[in-house]
């Protein structure tokens, strides 16, 4: 801030014209009133972090020791059938979260848009969601798909007595069950983006559009997203650093069953530092969790930053 | 005007006149005609949005619903329908009695937990957050970009990765499983987005103002307290509906950093449903579930478009 310093220069030279105070004490209130933002900033986003990669490559087992021990507990770890499970898990879960978040945000977004009435009470209703613990979500899912309680027996009830549906009892699908909740529970806000996105589209673009009789569908695919591409990629960033710390919504709808079969990095990483008191195990398996958010990261900030800004 | 007589011979020739029967006249409403109300792009469009607004409130519908419900209406019946008898015992269950293994206080202590991590958190981390994006908007010293480049970026790294070391840490400063711990832990994750917010915001401000005070003489927090407080209330309340929805919210650092008789709401709730002894309650559960989401629902209610504005600018964070 020139300014500032200018300012503050003149200051100072008015008031000790004989000696330079110390740069350091240049703003000093204004350091002060940063420490704990350095603090935070250096102590645990990248002390902490270092800590644990460090950490990682050691044999820690109930209390972290520095005793170095290679890439043993990343061999252990891919050796491990439940991390492949919860990897295979988030993948699944990832990309089709990934599409279908997108896909639904956008077209509600686009319906939204078409300039109708109530779109108030429906951005509300549709937004909800969002303002809920995924603890609620969880829960509340776990019960409609619940085949005694919810969807199942309804339409069973209703005389279609072979309807199956029950996702949180099947190890094979269960991860598409969570992949229900999640959307109902995430859609709004990247319906909420990709509205102000569209907003953003300027009127005389539709205008033209039409004057040149292009249909309203073919406007929107080959006009308006190619122009709501960084929405797109906000959005894609948005959604991939909320997929690699879904952790409670399991939690809260399956526990991590049946079977083990809904289990996610996030949880593999909690279970082995605080229930199975295997330390090291949770350093690798966390360095993994941030080792795949730098490699989505990375080509994000290069697009958005051109390569000047380090992701 | 023309003249009336050419005007109603043209009238006779238009279809509306004919249709309605009325004097047909030229000067009637203008501007593009308006789209029919039940043509088949509107049908479609709107059956679209209320089929979509249905699946959204279902989840709801279905709490309400069942939480008003006696277990037997529930075993029989479907969770789609609305009570035959409307009782509201689960919900005083739910609230005073429901059990959590041998505790049997019911969701009320996890509530209080709540309100007594939210408040302070609240508070401490706008706090801090405010001054310092104040502090990188208007003071800014050498590095002090760099802190804040590393802030936004320590936003994406998976809280797995720092639960650990931040465990000693609380431990070292004697705060681990005490409220304030949790409190400290809430303030350094809500930093990167709430520095952002106000970072933004004071930096929008007329640089003007900043200079005249600072040519009266007034320092960092005279300026601070004196000069941009006084004009900064909404992005003080998204900052706090950011904060308040986030905090309730959280279930990771309340498991994490609590000792049971501590636990939050959320934390306390999962242990009620989800606890493997006994007959599941289904309306005691749905209850309580509800009266969890009951303040995150409440602050998003009565905050409208401001909430959506809060997101949007959260959703620079992730």
């Amino acid at each position: 801030m020139a300014t500032t310093h200018e300012a503050s220069a003149i200051a100072e030279s008015r008031a000790a014209p004989a000696r330079r105070p110390m740069r350091l004490f240049r703003n000093l209130s204004a350091k002060i009133a940063s420490l704990p933002m350095v603090l935070v900033a250096v102590v645990i986003f990248v002390g902490c972090t270092v800590w644990t990669v460090v950490h990682s490559f050691t044999n820690s087992r109930l209390l972290p020791k520095l005793e170095w021990d290679g890439l043993s507990q990343y061999e252990r770890l891919w050796s491990t059938p439940r991390w492949y499970v919860s990897i295979e898990n988030l993948a699944i879960f990832g990309i089709l979260s990934m599409i279908f978040t997108l896909a639904i945000g956008f077209v509600l977004a686009a319906l939204l848009d078409r300039k109708i009435r109530g779109e108030d009470v429906i951005r509300t209703i549709i937004l909800y969601p969002f303002a809920l613990s995924f603890v609620v979500t969880g829960l509340v899912w776990q019960w409609i798909l619940n085949p005694e309680l919810g969807l199942q027996s309804v339409v069973r009830s209703w005389g279609w007595q072979s309807f199956t549906f029950d996702p949180l009892y099947d190890a094979d699908i269960v991860i598409y069950g969570i992949l229900i909740a999640a959307l109902w529970q995430g859609t709004g806000l990247i319906m909420c983006i990709m509205l102000a996105g569209l907003r953003g589209v300027d009127e005389e673009i539709w205008k033209a559009a039409k004057i040149d009789g292009i249909p309203t569908w073919k406007t929107y695919t080959h006009v308006i997203i190619p122009m709501m591409r960084p929405v797109f990629v906000t959005s894609l960033v948005l959604i991939a650093s909320g997929i690699v710390k879904v952790y409670d919504l399991v939690i809260a709808q399956t526990g991590g069953g049946p079977g083990g079969s809904s289990e996610v990095p996030a949880k593999y990483v909690m279970d082995s530092m605080f229930a199975a008191q295997n330390l090291g195990q949770g350093f690798a398996a966390s360095t993994m969790m941030l080792l795949s958010v730098i490699i989505i990261l990375i080509p994000w900030a290069y697009l958005e930053f051109g390569g000047k800004k380090r992701g | 005007m023309a003249d009336p007589a050419s005007l109603n011979t043209l009238a006779a020739l238009d279809p509306v006149h004919e249709r309605t029967g009325s004097v047909g006249d030229m000067t009637g409403p203008r501007g593009r005609r308006p789209r029919r109300a039940f043509s088949r792009a509107n049908i479609f469009l709107y059956g679209t949005l209320i089929l979509v607004s249905v699946y959204y409130l279902l989840p709801l519908w279905v709490m309400v619903m069942t939480s008003l419900k006696g277990m037997p209406e529930i075993r029989m019946g479907n969770i789609f329908a609305p009570p035959m008898e409307v009782t509201f015992q689960p919900w005083v269950k739910a609230w005073a009695e429901a059990c959590t293994g041998l505790n049997c206080e019911g969701l009320s202590r996890g509530f209080w937990n709540s309100v007594r991590i939210l408040v302070p958190s609240v508070i401490v981390s706008i706090a801090v957050a405010s001054v310092s994006g104040y502090a990188l908007a208007r003071w800014r010293f050498k590095g002090s970009e760099t802190f804040f480049a590393i802030l936004l970026i320590g936003a994406f790294i998976p809280y797995q990765v720092m639960l650990y070391p931040i465990v000693i840490l609380l431990r070292e400063l004697g705060l681990y499983g005490s409220l304030w711990g949790l409190v400290l832990v809430h303030t350094i994750f809500g930093m990167p987005i709430n520095v952002l917010l106000f970072r933004n915001y004071f930096a929008a401000m007329p640089e003007e103002l900043f200079k005249a005070a600072r040519v009266d003489g007034a320092g960092f927090w005279r300026i601070f307290l004196q000069i941009m407080l006084p004009m900064s209330l909404p992005i003080f309340v998204v900052s706090m509906i950011i904060q308040v929805t986030g905090i309730w919210n959280d279930f990771l650092f309340g498991v994490v950093y609590t000792r049971p008789e501590n636990y939050p709401m959320t934390v306390q709730l999962n242990n009620i449903v989800n606890s493997v002894q006994g007959v599941k309650e289904y309306n005691v559960n749905m209850a309580a579930t509800l009266l969890t989401g009951l303040v995150p629902l409440i602050v998003y209610f009565a905050s409208g478009k401001l909430f959506v504005r809060g997101i949007a600018a959260g959703a620079v964070k992730g």
